[in-house]
């Protein structure tokens, strides 16, 4: 039993892959702790990271940030809406009391809108990584070990699903599912868009996270430690979730935290088209489709938040690629 | 060669004839009430029933999907109400549009390959360039600009990249004039103005993608054997690097272009949107909006065909490029 723990040490993701042997007076390092110290000697991750954090503790505390700036997401500010409907003053209005100005036409606060977008779009993120990080660990998992017939349609079903169009099907999808549950004249609620757009993100998001850990189950299915399991008479979920599992964090690790941008960006997009979140919600998606009516006399209200997502949407990347560097240093870029 | 061509187009027709059932699937679960979206002012009980049996919602399910199938390939009569006879590839009905399916897409089809194409070009030959570049001078400035630059792109949207694209050439310098299509044979130079933000906007953004894959494949393929090999030999660099290294090094890249088909599909979605030209994805959208499912329906169908040609097309290309994969 001794042996097996070496062998499945949790924070290990590839045990033969760094051999820590204590020295004489030294400390030994868990594989763990090595990729953290390779993560903190990145300067570009380390930054990228904490702007990361930044922008995620604004947008998770928006309610208190809301508090704090005084103004809140709905708020109508038409003194400052000059009659062509242009805010009033340089720069979209920029000023002491609206830090990113405001908004043409209706003149809410172009940076408490921000906040509120930026928790709405991390909430479906997130999610959505979550879930398909766990259907895709699932299904690729009992895919790779198994082998076999389950492997062939699991795997015919990923080429499939990556066979359509993700933009298009959403847009084929969004209105058949809520003309489901709604009247063509009702009022569609906030949450039940957002469930319905993470769901359209689980149906085609799993598919990258299944194959990739398909394939590292098929190179490690026949290594010993499995061997010694089977042997002493192990069940199949204790060798799939206990035996294998903990050695795939590091590559699960690097696929969720590369998943996370790519839905903002798919959340904004499918916004954008009139898809997704719409209208008084705050969100980036929805801010920039309108802001293209602007374009000519208040490009800042375009600029603004398409700066900030694409901030939000690199700083995870570049933090993404070095966690990739740190867990894996033999990988190159 | 011709039974791999065969397989292929064999293995092509069954993926998108399991699309079709899994769109036409999905538009069964539809409550029937959905017909009502579609119906025009002074609608009652009555005219909603007939509707409904022109469309042919009161049939078996296995009966619309043969019937529509048989539109596609043969054509078939629709009723008064849609316009009557139909002609292959009859794609149904547009009643919001008031036309049939098929001459929308006549229409709009050439405008989103006008945009597609010289785009796909424009980012392939820049993305594929820029990596090959960039792995050969590894370390240099340049490779650093490079890096940057597919960074920056890979994080970028589409529909900001685009808005920065027309405020700056469109607002502020005017130089060119808002997109709009004008057809390529009727005046090239109008054709090109009209589009050329649009090209822009998608190159820089997929480009940034093919310049970081292919530099890391660079990389691989320098630091094999057989390339130091020929270097050795005597071999010029050119023809090292430029013969032997890259045609290895683009072979991986010519399945993901392949594959990228979709994201393409997707990224035209938001370019139209964002230019405001009516192509395809502009088409789809506008659908989407006003409940006019049969164009919906039509247009899932016809990106599939897109991809899964596309896949094919690459498949083949593959072969060419690459002897081993006729021969297994």
């Amino acid at each position: 039993m001794s042996m097996l723990q070496i062998e499945t040490d949790p924070a290990g993701m590839d045990p033969t892959a760094v051999p820590v042997a204590p020295e004489r007076g030294m400390v030994g390092r868990s594989p763990g702790r090595l990729a953290w110290e390779r993560l903190r000697r990145n300067r570009t991750a380390m930054v990228s990271g904490w702007i990361m954090l930044f922008l995620v503790v604004l947008g998770v505390s928006a309610p208190l940030v809301e508090l704090l700036y005084g103004i809140g997401p709905y708020e109508q500010f038409q003194d400052r809406i000059a009659n062509n409907s242009l805010p009033l003053g340089y720069l979209g209005g920029i000023s002491g009391d609206h830090w990113f100005g405001l908004e043409p036409k209706l003149g809410r606060d172009i940076f408490i809108r921000l906040v509120y977008g930026l928790r709405t779009s991390l909430l479906i993120a997130t999610s959505a990584a979550v879930i398909t990080t766990a259907i895709g660990i699932v299904l690729g998992i009992v895919a790779g070990y198994l082998g076999g017939w389950i492997d062939a349609v699991i795997s015919w079903v990923i080429d499939f699903a990556l066979a359509l169009p993700f933009l298009i099907f959403a847009l084929a999808v969004m209105p058949t599912v809520t003309a489901r549950f709604y009247g063509p004249r009702d009022e569609i609620d906030v949450p039940f868009r957002i469930a319905v757009m993470i769901l359209l993100f689980a149906m085609f998001g799993w598919t990258g996270t299944a194959r990739l850990v398909r394939g590292q189950v098929i190179s490690l299915r026949e290594r010993e430690f499995v061997e010694a399991a089977r042997a002493s008479g192990a069940g199949l979920g204790h060798i799939l979730f206990r035996q294998l599992l903990p050695n795939l964090w590091a590559p699960i690790l690097v696929t969720f935290s590369l998943a996370v941008p790519g839905y903002i960006t798919g959340e904004a997009a499918l916004s954008f088209l009139g898809i997704g979140i719409v209208e008084p919600t705050p969100d980036f998606g929805v801010m920039i489709s309108n802001s293209l009516d602007y374009m000519d006399g208040d490009p800042m209200y375009l600029i603004i938040p398409g700066f900030v997502i694409f901030l939000l949407v690199l700083t995870f990347n570049l933090f993404g690629d070095g966690l990739r560097d740190a867990l894996d240093p033999k990988s190159s870029r | 060669m011709l039974r791999f061509l065969i397989k292929r187009l064999l293995l092509g027709a069954l993926t998108l004839f399991a699309v079709s059932l899994v769109a036409f699937g999905m538009f069964f679960m539809l409550p029937r009430d959905a017909v009502a979206t579609m119906c025009e002012k002074n609608c009652n009980a009555e005219r909603l029933d007939r509707m409904r049996d022109e469309l042919g919602l009161n049939d078996p399910l296995f009966d619309q999907y043969t019937g529509y199938m048989k539109g596609i390939f043969v054509g078939r009569d629709l009723g008064s109400a849609q316009g009557g006879r139909c002609d292959a590839p009859c794609l149904g009905y547009s009643y919001t549009n008031g036309e049939e399916v098929t001459d929308i897409f006549a229409r709009v089809i050439p405008v989103t390959l006008s945009i597609v194409i010289p785009a796909a070009i424009l980012w392939l030959g820049l993305g594929i360039g820029l990596g090959m570049l960039s792995a050969l001078k590894r370390g240099t400035v340049f490779d650093r600009l490079a890096i940057g630059f597919s960074l920056t792109g890979a994080s970028m949207q589409l529909y900001f990249v685009g808005g920065i694209l027309l405020i700056v050439f469109v607002y502020t310098l005017k130089i060119l004039p808002p997109p709009r299509y004008v057809s390529l044979w009727e005046n090239p130079l109008d054709w090109a103005a009209g589009l050329v933000l649009a090209w822009m906007a998608l190159a820089f953004l997929f480009s940034a993608v093919y310049a970081r894959l292919s530099r890391a494949q660079m990389l691989e393929t320098l630091a094999e054997d057989y390339v130091r090999t020929a270097r050795a030999k005597g071999l010029t660099k050119s023809k090292a690097y430029g013969r032997h290294a890259l045609r290895a090094a683009i072979t991986p890249i010519v399945t993901i272009a392949g594959l990228d088909v979709g994201g393409a599909l997707g990224g035209t979605v938001i370019t139209e949107t964002t230019f405001g030209i009516q192509g395809l994805g502009r088409t789809a959208v506008e659908a989407v909006r006003l409940g006019d499912l049969s164009t919906i329906m039509a247009t899932v169908l016809i990106s599939a065909v897109f991809i899964v040609v596309a896949n094919i097309v690459v498949d083949l290309l593959y072969a060419v490029i690459d002897p081993r994969v006729r021969l297994s």
